[in-house]
């Protein structure tokens, strides 16, 4: 059976997750919670906008103060970067230490050796992912990507499609790009030949994303199921129908997280509910049941036994499943 | 009693932060009026989104600065409009609602005000969190006629306001303000008119104002389209406020502003349309076709519409093509059953308005 350790704390949880096997929960409210032999918290930010897992070492935050934070897994921090009186909108980290951030219309790469590189974009740069391999960074903006390659000189690859995208990721083999859109859809290239990939159909906007092992599927929230697109084949999930897992009738999807190694997904619901679900036979167990306030963030540990969650209203906390 | 009957809804727009949004060219006294409502805040906290920091500073603990940013949506629609750095810092300060008790939006001079407010409706996330009070236009007496010669903008925020502030007059001739006065009504014969110097409206007539929510719109509107009485033509039509605000003028309430006849920089006009009972099974229809094919054109619509056989008031509003609807009052014992539509828009066609909305009779 399932347990569940809460933390209940006050405040919008932007991002629950774990630095060597400690639990994490970065608050909009700029703190940051840990629960290593005890609660322990430390103020990283005057509001805290977002936040993103670098493996299983740092935390990286940013902030309404415009600083971007690097949290250790024993709570030690640093100031990474600032852009003062902007808001840090996107934060991501990448391979070789390297990390970057958005301010507004520029999007900054740091070197590990703390080289800083700046990309300016027409438009606002909204969401930030760095390829699994290499040092390139995609920004999602007003119609469509830009890829930037912080190591080489040249332009910079643009992907158009209409709309605004406003978060992005990279499938693990680097061979597609994805994005979210302020239109409840995803939009997809294929990154060797630049073909499209429309995934539309959402009741709402997608917040969530994640991968499953070995990428073999894209998770999504968006809909009253957690929508699973096919992502095994040359052509990514063209012309194929997605897996729908977990559908209720009375509530949303809010939160994905795939289980590191087993064609399992953590899915969150806007109730607070969590359930987990297995691709193969759709099969459903309950995690957590519903409480005050959407799931917002999830985030397995690295062996895939406990689960970090968090929500809008506070409701965090660690479910274990290997009892 | 009746408190049982309006408490849930009461609830639910208790929990939405209200958002008024301030439009008006720099020089005609935004930031003057911001600070205003921020120094006399009556222990309510706001949050400021400004696009441009402007000559005189602001005064308050939480300014968010944001870059205008217009994002078309991907549905077909042209005027379909939401301000993408809206929805962004929207969505980041409610996740910390404790701060503020509303916000208030002070947009550049040149901006558009069509997204910002569609931005409320359009988008999921900040309609579930927040809601639209109001769009106030700060309007420099002096300098309206020279705006509307060289901009669109100027005559777009007059359009669109549900109040304009009409500033500086101490700077304007009576007959100035007469003409300018005229001007604003025949954009926008629905807005009120607050005539001031040094933004020195009263606070209450700008904030809390309801002006889109439905149970509320038109409602404090005796006189909504009154005007139109006279069948005078569309430039000078007179709005709700007008019997108020002549206060020292010598004509009466139903008036021509005979006067002013030099309205010429001007493109936005308005259609006023009245009625008896409507067939719902012919309205409704309707006003989805002239809204999807004129939206472009149509930048607000406002009515109260009766239906043979409803014993309640529907009212309506909408921008472009959006568009809402709603049961706001059963018809008070005495009222006439009336319908009542005002479009403000561009190239309106007048006659096919007329025509079909005629044919929606009951």
């Amino acid at each position: 059976m399932p347990t569940v350790a809460p933390l209940d704390l006050d405040g919008h949880c932007v991002a629950a997750g774990f630095l060597q096997d400690i639990p994490f929960f970065a608050l909009a409210d700029g703190t940051i919670h840990r629960l290593d032999n005890g609660h322990r918290q430390a103020q990283a930010h005057d509001g805290l906008l977002c936040a993103a897992f670098d493996g299983a070492t740092r935390l990286l935050t940013g902030g309404e103060d415009g600083k971007v934070v690097a949290t250790r897994a024993g709570g030690e921090s640093e100031t990474l970067g600032e852009t003062p009186r902007k808001w840090i909108g996107a934060v991501a980290s990448g391979p070789q230490g390297a990390i970057a951030w958005a301010a507004g219309r520029n999007a900054t790469v740091r070197l590990a050796d703390g080289t800083l590189k700046e990309f300016a974009h027409p438009r606002t740069a909204e969401g930030l992912a760095f390829a699994p391999k290499g040092l390139r960074l995609a920004v999602a903006r007003y119609n469509g990507a830009t890829l930037h390659f912080p190591n080489a000189q040249g332009k910079p690859t643009e992907l158009e499609w209409g709309g605004a995208h406003t978060g992005v990721t990279f499938s693990p083999d680097g061979n597609f790009l994805v994005t979210a859109m302020q239109e409840n859809a995803l939009h997809g290239w294929k990154l060797a030949d630049g073909k499209h990939m429309r995934m539309t159909g959402y009741p709402a906007k997608v917040k969530s994303l994640s991968w499953s092992a070995k990428g073999r599927w894209l998770a999504s929230s968006g809909a009253p199921a957690a929508i699973l697109w096919p992502f095994q084949g040359k052509d990514g999930p063209m012309g194929k129908a997605p897996l729908e897992l977990g559908t209720r009738g009375d509530t949303m999807v809010t939160a994905v997280s795939c289980h590191p190694s087993d064609d399992i997904v953590a899915i969150g619901y806007a109730d607070g509910m969590v359930l987990a679900a297995r691709f193969t036979d759709s099969r459903e167990v309950l995690l957590r049941r519903a409480g005050k306030g959407a799931v917002t963030t999830m985030n397995w540990d690295s062996g895939g036994q406990r689960l970090a969650f968090g929500g809008e209203e506070g409701q965090c906390g660690v479910i274990d499943i290997s009892a | 009693m009746s408190q049982t009957a309006t408490a849930p809804a009461a609830s639910t727009a208790a929990a939405q932060i209200p958002v008024t949004v301030l439009t008006g060219y720099l020089g005609s006294g935004k930031t003057t009026l911001l600070n205003r409502i921020l120094s006399n805040t009556q222990g309510k906290r706001y949050a400021v989104i400004v696009n441009e920091f402007g000559e005189i500073g602001i005064d308050n603990d939480l300014i968010v600065e944001s870059d205008e940013e217009i994002y078309e949506m991907n549905n077909g629609c042209v005027c379909c409009t939401v301000r993408g750095d809206l929805v962004r810092v929207v969505e980041g300060l409610m996740r910390r609602p404790g701060r503020f008790d509303a916000i208030v939006v002070e947009t550049t001079g040149l901006a558009d005000p069509a997204p910002v407010a569609q931005t409320f409706f359009m988008d999921e996330d900040v309609r579930a969190k927040t809601r639209l009070d109001a769009v106030v236009a700060l309007v420099d007496a002096k300098h309206l006629p020279l705006r509307l010669k060289d901009s669109k903008e100027a005559e777009d925020q007059i359009a669109f306001a549900d109040l304009v502030v009409l500033n500086k007059l101490d700077l304007v001739t009576p007959e100035e303000l007469a003409k300018v006065e005229a001007t604003i009504r025949a954009i926008n014969p629905t807005a009120r008119i607050h005539k001031t110097e040094r933004s020195g409206v009263a606070l209450e007539s700008v904030l809390d104002q309801g002006a889109f929510d439905l149970k509320r719109v038109l409602e404090d509107d005796p006189h909504f389209l009154d005007a139109d009485d006279h069948h005078h033509d569309h430039d000078h039509e007179c709005g709700p406020d007008c019997n108020h605000d002549h206060h020292g003028h010598d004509h009466g309430h139903h008036h021509h502003h005979g006067e002013v006849s030099d309205i010429h920089d001007i493109s936005v006009r308005s259609v006023s349309l009245r009625a008896g009972e409507m067939d719902p099974k012919k309205f409704f229809p309707w006003i989805e076709k002239i809204t999807q094919i004129d939206g472009p054109n149509i930048l607000r619509l406002k009515g109260i519409i009766a239906f043979k056989g409803d014993p309640d008031r529907y009212v309506l509003q909408g921008v472009h093509m959006i568009m809402e609807g709603d049961h706001q009052r059963p018809w008070k014992d005495g009222e006439a059953h009336e319908s009542r539509l005002v479009f403000i828009g561009r190239e309106l066609d007048e006659e096919k308005l007329r025509r079909t909305f005629d044919a929606c009779r009951a």
